[in-house]
């Protein structure tokens, strides 16, 4: 019974085989606390020490900014959106964009894979004819509405032409009404070409 | 009755069935590109192997007869082995077009790869290139690497039009459907070749890239083209108004029906369906001298009413566009109730080809139904007594006098006839000499029955709901009733059929029921008539 009290959570670990399939759940139990950390009064203190160590550090810091010293450190340990911003991790799905050919053309067949899977019901093509026979038909126009959109990536998946993508690194998705969250074929083909979107 | 056995199942089907049709009676499904049962037999793409206990080889299921004591297996490891292999040797020239075909979602080699196939790959790339994106004549786009040379369309070129356009020029990989030279193919009936084209080889010209076909829901219906009365499915989409704006209909299908259309439609037939979701009336509206404004229901039923009060010298012309159930109830009201003599039925169309297949002069579905409930073909007497001025008041439904009469008569009635009334769905010319115009629901928005020339009775069923503010003529004729204080009692279609079975005899023991999806015959419909698609030249035509 008491250890059953004292394992409190269950951390789940699932690692990996070789050809990448969840093998099963790892079960770990909780660290149990030191009789120092069971008082308390040495953990505030502990706390107390970070916070005052980044408070005077950054009043150091800020100082010399002022004088014009030490410029290329930073001063705060947050970052200063929209003036600083994250670097997201490659995979991380973010704004869509439409892949382009070679001739600048998009690569979208219009095969409305994407807009079929998609949950949301976000995705809006109209197909059209290519002049090209071995390209043959082509999206005449292709408009996602960011609005309704749950970034769940299942166009991306779908896609058989590798036509759409969700890497453009842009996560801002703020806007003043419902009409400019629509992206349009241009702004997919040219992500972040409207600066207030 | 030979009697053989199919996977185990005894079955007695009449001698000279072939395999394939013996298993289809069985429940068992063998699955076949080149086999058609409209069509000869060619058994060129061998997808139909089954094999037959006591014979060597497998054997091809659809040339095969049946035979009495034969033993028959579609689904052992021999049968699937073979099936794979012709799937992999179709698939290796076939350029993997998918996301462009139209065909995808309703291929055959998707679906059968899908249940028969997942094999292997050992693919390397060298296809055959072929021609892509043929227009090969003014409704069918050709596309020579899809194609498997199943040779149903030049079967059907050969067997049922008799025109002869298509051919398969050259040999082994290299082997091409095409057209013939200086030909192209533009029969009356040429869009049942996409129809029957298992891949996607021939796609309809109309309907190319417009909707995919998994987006389409399907509706029952008859053809409203003509009096043959074809069966025919409505393939229509509503969710996706931006793919198409403002169309609901996408294509018209045939929809097999052995005693009328068995699998083909025309093209006349198969591209009328526009007029669906364009030009429409949309609302009541009234003829204030200069043009026409929109009205309420309420204003044109109310000050309509006294239209249907004054009924000496009021004249009544039906359509044979409409229901049985909506010219029931106009005998019901304008012949029982008020006692109108001067009505009459007329083709909104004029006649037009009629030829061995299909295709009849009459371009309207139910002329022969305006007959069965006695209207009279006298229009032309109404219009001379209106044009001496002894009409005051002029139903029309959906007539375009203009087109039937010419300009000068049509005007010279409309200023003679007090006021004129015109029911009806489509805008055009003729409308703007009414006085009232009452918007009425198309084919595909309501329920009811069409009886074709041979008097066969069939069912069309509601697709969508009506455009706009229109609606069904029998609701338009009930509420306009109700104005004048007569009382239709009827709440829908089913209710007026079943009346009107009661009250004209010829329509005895029919229902809904019972006229199912492919109608039933008038009882007193003779012989005559029938089978006229028979010019001896082949015995599967009917």
């Amino acid at each position: 019974m008491e250890n059953d009290a004292a394992i409190g959570a269950y951390e789940y670990t699932c690692y990996r085989i070789n050809n990448g399939f969840v093998k099963g759940i790892h079960l770990v139990n909780r660290k149990e606390l030191t009789f120092l950390e069971r008082i308390y009064i040495f953990e505030a203190f502990k706390g107390i020490l970070i916070t005052s160590t980044h408070f005077f550090k950054n009043i150091f810091l800020h100082t010399a900014h002022l004088l014009g010293f030490l410029k290329g450190q930073s001063a705060a340990v947050t970052i200063q959106y929209p003036d600083e911003k994250r670097e997201y991790a490659p995979r991380l799905r973010t704004r869509h964009r439409l892949v382009q050919r070679e001739d600048g053309s998009p690569r979208c067949v219009a095969c409305m894979l994407c807009e079929t899977v998609c949950p949301a019901k976000c995705i809006y093509i109209i197909a059209g004819e290519d002049p090209d026979p071995n390209i043959e038909k082509v999206a005449k126009k292709f408009d996602i509405d960011l609005g309704k959109c749950v970034y769940c990536g299942f166009c991306v998946e779908v896609c058989p032409e590798d036509a759409i993508r969700m890497d453009t690194q842009i996560m801002d998705i703020a806007a003043y009404s419902r009409e400019e969250m629509l992206l349009d074929m241009d702004e997919l083909l040219h992500p972040g070409s409207r600066k207030n979107g | 009755m030979p009697t053989l056995k199919i996977d185990g199942k005894d079955i007695a089907v009449p001698a000279g069935t072939s395999i394939i049709e013996a298993a289809k009676k069985a429940g068992t499904f063998i699955p076949h590109y080149c086999y058609h049962p409209g069509l000869s037999v060619a058994g060129n793409c061998r997808m139909c192997l089954v094999e037959v206990e006591k014979s060597p080889k497998l054997q091809i299921s659809c040339f095969i007869p049946v035979a009495d004591g034969m033993v028959v297996h579609t689904e052992n490891d021999r049968v699937k082995e073979a099936r794979e292999a012709v799937l992999e040797f179709l698939l290796v020239n076939h350029p993997l077009d998918c996301p462009v075909c139209d065909q995808s979602g309703e291929c055959e080699l998707q679906n059968y790869y899908m249940n028969y196939g997942l094999y292997e790959s050992r693919l390397f790339e060298d296809k055959v290139k072929k021609e892509k994106v043929v227009p090969i004549g003014p409704t069918v786009m050709l596309d020579g690497e899809r194609c498997v040379l199943c040779s149903r369309c030049v079967r059907f070129c050969d067997e049922v039009t008799g025109t002869h356009e298509m051919g398969i020029v050259n040999r082994g990989d290299h082997a091409e459907i095409t057209v013939a030279p200086g030909k192209e193919l533009d029969n009356a009936y040429s869009g049942n070749t996409v129809d029957i084209c298992p891949v996607g080889a021939l796609t309809d010209r109309d309907f190319r890239f417009k909707c995919r076909v998994w987006f389409l829901e399907k509706t029952s219906s008859i053809c409203p083209g003509c009096s043959r009365g074809c069966n025919i499915e409505i393939h229509w989409n509503k969710e996706r108004p931006y793919q198409t704006p403002n169309e609901r209909v996408m294509r018209l299908k045939p929809r097999v029906n052995p005693e009328v259309n068995q699998w083909w439609i025309c093209d006349e037939g198969r591209y009328n369906y526009h007029f669906i979701d364009q030009n429409r009336v949309l609302y009541p509206m009234k003829n204030n001298g200069k043009d026409l404004v929109q009205a309420s229901w309420q204003e044109v039923m109310e000050e309509g009413s006294w239209v249907m009060k004054e009924l000496q010298n009021t004249a009544v012309i039906v359509s044979t566009d409409v229901t049985l159930e909506d010219l029931w109830i106009a005998k019901e009201l304008f012949i029982h109730k008020l006692g109108i003599q001067t009505i009459a039925y007329l083709p909104t169309k004029k006649s037009g080809e009629e030829d061995h297949l299909l295709r009849k002069s009459d371009k309207t579905p139910n002329t022969k139904g305006a007959q069965a409930l006695g209207f009279e073909a006298k229009a032309n007497e109404i219009f001379s007594l209106a044009e001496a001025g002894k009409i005051k008041t002029l139903i029309l439904f959906g007539h375009n006098l203009i087109d039937l009469l010419g300009k000068e008569r049509a005007q010279k009635i409309a200023e003679k006839v007090d006021s004129m009334v015109w029911i009806g769905s489509n805008q055009h010319e003729g409308m703007n000499l009414a006085k009232w115009i009452i918007p009425s629901s198309v084919y595909a928005e309501k329920d009811g029955t069409f009886m074709n020339y041979e008097g066969r009775v069939q069912r069309i069923f509601k697709a969508f709901p009506a455009l706009g503010e229109s609606k069904a003529e029998w609701q338009i004729l009930k509420e306009w009733a109700q104005h004048i204080g007569i009382n239709l009692p009827y709440e829908n279609s089913s209710v007026i059929f079943e009346k009107m079975v009661q009250a004209e005899s010829a329509f005895n023991g029919m229902s809904y029921q019972k006229l199912g999806e492919e109608g039933v015959l008038l009882n007193d419909s003779k012989d005559e008539g029938r089978g006229t698609m028979d010019d001896g030249r082949k015995k599967h035509v009917l």
